[in-house]
């Protein structure tokens, strides 16, 4: 048997317990830095994206294109990220103000919405419009039970961005991935040019 | 400076500990789970349901929720007499985005998804299709049912797959409250025609 010498009665590297965990668990964050892409693969890096949790959310910081005026966009894989190209059908709304007061309102955006496309689905719209260091987006996405072989893969996200100068954007995204096989892996990117900064962060809720 | 042996497992003397922070602040509390179910229901002190003032708000999330009858609601109502009656009244309001699978879109408010002072049953996932891949999701946030000063606020988003000529994708929001300072204490689940043929509501509480 060992001996265990101690030097003081406190016990400082504790870090877990037997106690019940939160029902929110952190998974993985991704951080931009001039990235093409970011991907979650199910099984890679420590990234989990099965059946371990029936709904997936990625939060989204202050995601900053290297391009202005671009869109950061998704889609997703069920052959573990070879391809991304699953068929969408979603919609996209959003309500708007101009910082000026000068203007306000509610649009559904038919040009960015999709239906049994397989082209990346646009989360959020001009982003850095006028190129401005400031300006950025951030927002969530959920996923649910993207394991699925009975159902499609429901997804909703919401955006707040800061459209150009002077406008502020609420954008609401979604839709169906229709398929019943697993999907397996998610991929992030703007429409043009790289993903300057910002990250992007995986969590599982559980329901047990 | 003494040695000691530890010959159990057990810590008697510590003074002083690290940080544990990884517990979080969302608790997983209940999760039904439909089988051809008519009702799922929730009720404080039931089968292990927390739903009174312990969590100063609580959400429920709805998975893949599948009716056995063809573009039917998951509706909901609540109870203060522990779930004898569920008829609370509500005041309500809902919108929703629609796009088709042949490109038709909608965008606006829904008149028949609202309530005005109504005891029915609210509408939370609207038209969900009967196809066996067709399903609604979503979550919807109850804050403060135990109060007894205030009314009960809620708030819900959804996405359901709805069958038609062209099956659809609808985005819906509702939002309202339960206009008693009585405490809420059951909530109840099921759909506006037929039976919850499958998927599950978990019920979680937010510290």
């Amino acid at each position: 048997m060992a001996l265990v010498k101690y030097n003081n009665n406190s016990i400082s590297a504790v870090t877990a317990t037997g106690l019940a965990s939160g029902a929110l668990t952190h998974i993985k964050t991704l951080t931009a830095s001039s990235s093409g892409t970011l991907s979650f693969v199910h099984g890679s890096d420590g990234v989990v994206l099965d059946s371990t949790y029936p709904i997936y959310k990625f939060e989204f910081i202050n995601i900053h294109p290297a391009t202005a005026n671009t869109i950061f966009q998704f889609q997703t894989s069920t052959n573990g990220g070879s391809s991304y190209g699953v068929t969408y059908t979603n919609t996209v709304f959003l309500a708007y103000h101009k910082e000026n007061g000068s203007g306000s309102g509610l649009n559904y955006e038919a040009g960015r919405d999709q239906a049994q496309s397989t082209a990346f689905a646009n989360l959020c719209a001009e982003v850095a419009r006028s190129g401005e260091a400031d300006q950025a987006c951030s927002g969530f996405l959920e996923l649910y039970n993207p394991s699925s072989t009975t159902f499609v893969k429901h997804c909703i996200s919401r955006f707040i961005k800061d459209a150009a100068t002077t406008d502020m954007f609420d954008q609401y995204q979604a839709g169906y991935m229709n398929t019943t096989t697993a999907i397996n892996a998610v991929r992030f990117q703007m429409s043009s040019g790289n993903i300057d900064a910002g990250k992007i962060k995986l969590y599982g809720i559980k329901d047990s | 400076m003494a040695l000691i042996k530890l010959n159990n497992k057990a810590v008697s003397n510590a003074t002083a500990f690290g940080s544990i922070s990884s517990l979080g602040s969302m608790t997983f509390i209940k999760k039904l789970t439909a089988s051809g179910s008519g009702t799922l229901s929730f009720v404080d002190g039931a089968s292990g349901v927390v739903l009174d003032d312990t969590y100063k708000e609580y959400v429920f999330t709805f998975k893949n929720i599948h009716g056995s009858a063809d573009n039917s609601d998951l509706t909901f109502n609540g109870s203060t007499d522990s779930g004898s009656n569920y008829n609370t009244v509500k005041t309500t309001t809902m919108f929703r985005a629609i796009h088709s699978e042949g490109g038709d879109t909608t965008l606006g408010y829904d008149t028949g998804g609202d309530l005005a002072q109504s005891t029915s049953f609210q509408s939370l996932i609207r038209s969900i299709g009967i196809d066996n891949d067709q399903c609604g999701v979503g979550t919807m946030q109850l804050f403060s049912p135990s109060s007894s000063v205030f009314v009960k606020h809620f708030i819900q988003t959804s996405n359901s797959y709805g069958s038609a000529a062209n099956d659809y994708s609808r985005n819906q929001f509702f939002a309202g409250y339960m206009n008693t300072t009585s405490a809420v204490d059951s909530i109840r689940f099921q759909m506006s025609s037929g039976n919850i043929d499958a998927g599950d509501i978990c019920l979680y509480g937010i510290a």
